[in-house]
């Protein structure tokens, strides 16, 4: 069993160790290639980091329990793309012209709802048709993207109100207000997956479907609810950083789903279901943005970015399957 | 009718749904608009559909052998890019040859990985979206690709010439449909990539090397994205890089549309060729009747799912799913 737990704590510890390569190397290689001044490790830019992190992460904790649960969902995109435009088009609707700021709650509420919803039809569609969720999103991808562009056709919708890019752009003990929204998300998704039967529940039908139903659990609702979850999370996605930018044109979030997927494998996550951690996966989240951020540091091209990480989620598989065989050697057919 | 029963009538519309819904829309957009059904329409409907539908044909080969590939589109943009770069510089002659090597070989790359490692297609295609993506602009140098002369170059022929009164892309996309047709469903190679995809273990028992089969569903699946490529790349003269973004997706609705199933094993080339000219007819008809192109976004969802919840609707006897 030794090298069973070893592979266990490797590929769990695994992200973190990639982490911690990264800065050793950005910072090393940043002395020699940056252009700027300042050390890659600066607070200020660090801090920059995990806000930059937040809209992916965000949406990379619900993608987490889609993907434990067995399933995918291709649509977070344009659910974010559509909640952004709720968000910043309802401010301007004439029938909350008399509440002034606190229409922003309003509209906050509205974009959740809306993400919530289109999230349920997700999951509602995937447990009364049984189509598998990769096809039911990938549908609905280009589905909820045409809905984006009938809103407002092919113009970008602005709406910027100042007491909401205050509150955006604050800073509370240091940190952004995007970076505390990834934090309670991680802290809450995490205290779902983990202490709640919700999420054993999540672990069990994503091992074995059929052990699951056999005990009793009801999963089609299941999996709904968290469609449901998926779909708020981008939705907030969306509010925490529209709040800011105040502006969303019809392409934006196309691609997305990739990242936050990348993300979510990066964590350990497997694709087949049943296994994957939040923490893991906030891991994978901050990877990413080091690498963006790296790359960058150094003057590499922005292009480069895309063929490093495309090249490092291929080896995360090929590492992972290696580390996999010699944990199940008796397994092997 | 005496002799249909409910039930037969169930089996006919599921089996051949997607063929009936082909003509209903047909019907459907002919009345409203007398101009649909017009052959210049047409012909040009199928030609717009020509780089999609090269493009489905060879990913039909990898979703029935049991995987996915969601590469292609962007290393369409890849060929589209290095065949335009190489034109000028050592002439189409060579250009072509070469640029089909060099799609092939990402093609084979992809190939070993899924087929010989063993790897999730899911997840190494998408991890090579994005890495040919990136290869495609380090290329480029994130530039846009033209032809120096668009107008004295013959190789403009593969997308806009004409033979015989047919435009080329539509010749090329019905002999490729075709021959690949005749080698999916004729070949021994063809009939042990449906038996890979629908029982790999028992095709592995049955002696049938498993590997080779899926790699080379990997290689025609890169064959094909070169051709599409070419024929992109000869239309437009000129190319950004990122031309073939989002196709991987649209050549999958495509083949799901043709009632091939993700899970491996199901699926022909002629059913992904209605598929993709029913996209291509929605998406021309609706434009004739006055509405925007972003409501074929949301026509295609409604009938993607409609399409498979039918077909799986039909092989497990009931409408809805006995998930609790």
């Amino acid at each position: 069993m030794k090298s069973g737990t070893l592979s266990t704590l490797l590929s769990r510890g695994a992200i973190w160790g990639f982490i911690v390569l990264e800065l050793i190397f950005f910072t090393v290689a940043g002395e020699f290639f940056s252009l700027s001044e300042k050390a890659f490790m600066d607070v200020d830019n660090m801090l920059l980091l995990f806000k930059q992190s937040a809209p992916i992460g965000i949406i990379a904790m619900g993608m987490t329990i889609i993907m434990v649960n067995g399933n995918i969902d291709l649509s977070v995109g344009a659910i974010y793309a559509l909640c952004a435009i709720v968000l910043l088009d309802s401010m301007t609707w004439p029938m909350f012209a008399g509440l002034g700021d606190m229409v922003i709650p309003v509209s906050w509420a509205l974009a959740l709802i809306v993400g919530v919803a289109l999230g349920a039809l997700n999951g509602f569609i995937v447990w009364k048709t049984g189509v598998d969720a990769f096809i039911v999103t990938l549908g609905s991808m280009l589905g909820y993207r045409g809905l984006v562009f009938m809103y407002n056709g092919e113009q970008p919708t602005s709406h910027l109100n100042w007491t909401l890019v205050d509150f955006a752009e604050a800073q509370f003990l240091g940190l952004h207000t995007p970076t505390w929204f990834l934090l309670v998300v991680t802290v809450v998704i995490w205290f779902i997956m983990n202490k709640t039967v919700h999420g054993r529940n999540a672990y069990a039908i994503g091992d074995n479907r059929t052990a699951a139903v056999n005990a009793g659990i009801r999963v089609g609702p299941h999996m709904m609810i968290n469609f449901m979850i998926i779909g708020f999370l981008a939705a907030l996605s969306a509010v925490v950083f529209y709040s800011e930018s105040g502006s969303v044109n019809p392409n934006d979030g196309e691609l997305y789903e990739l990242w936050v997927i990348t993300a979510v494998v990066l964590g350990g996550t497997k694709l087949t279901g049943g296994a994957g951690s939040i923490i893991s996966t906030f891991g994978g989240v901050l990877a990413i943005q080091l690498l963006r951020k790296g790359l960058s540091h150094i003057g590499a091209d922005t292009e480069t970015v895309n063929l490093v990480i495309g090249l490092i989620l291929i080896a995360v598989l090929f590492l992972d399957r290696q580390l996999n065989i010699k944990g199940k050697e008796e397994l092997k057919v | 009718m005496a002799g249909l029963t409910k039930h037969d009538l169930g089996q006919i519309l599921a089996r051949q749904g997607i063929l009936i819904a082909f003509v209903v829309f047909m019907i459907g957009f002919s009345i409203a608009n007398s101009r649909f059904i017009d052959p210049d329409n047409i012909m040009g409907v199928i030609r717009s559909s020509a780089i999609l539908g090269v493009m489905a044909l060879g990913v039909t080969f990898v979703v029935i052998s049991g995987n996915l590939d969601l590469s292609v589109g962007s290393m369409m943009s890849f060929s589209t890019i290095v065949v335009l770069d190489l034109h000028d510089k050592i002439g189409p002659f060579m250009a072509i040859p070469t640029m089909f090597i060099m799609t092939m070989a990402l093609g084979a790359f992809i190939g070993f990985l899924v087929a010989y490692l063993k790897l999730n297609s899911l997840i190494v295609t998408l991890g090579m979206l994005s890495a040919i993506h990136g290869l495609t602009l380090t290329y480029s140098g994130g530039k846009n690709m033209d032809i120096a002369d668009k107008e004295g170059t013959w190789f403009k022929v593969f997308g806009q010439g004409d033979a015989m009164g047919i435009p080329i892309p539509i010749l090329i996309f019905v002999v490729l449909a075709a021959v690949l047709g005749l080698l999916l469903a004729k070949t021994p190679f063809g009939r042990s990539v449906y038996a890979v995809g629908g029982n790999g273990v028992a095709a592995t028992f049955s002696g049938l090397r498993r590997p080779r089969v899926v790699f080379m569903c990997y290689i025609i699946s890169s064959f094909c994205v070169a051709t599409a490529g070419l024929l992109q790349a000869s239309r437009s003269l000129g190319s950004q890089n990122t031309v073939g973004q989002g196709l991987e997706l649209e050549v999958l609705a495509a083949v799901i549309l043709g009632g091939a199933s993700l899970l491996g094993g199901s699926g022909t080339v002629f059913k992904t060729v209605i598929g993709v000219l029913i996209l291509g007819f929605i998406q021309n008809g609706l434009l004739l009747v006055g509405l925007q192109f972003y409501v074929q976004y949301v026509v295609t969802w409604v009938i993607i799912i409609l399409a498979v919840w039918l077909d799986i609707a039909a092989k497990r006897g009931k409408l809805w799913s006995p998930i609790a």
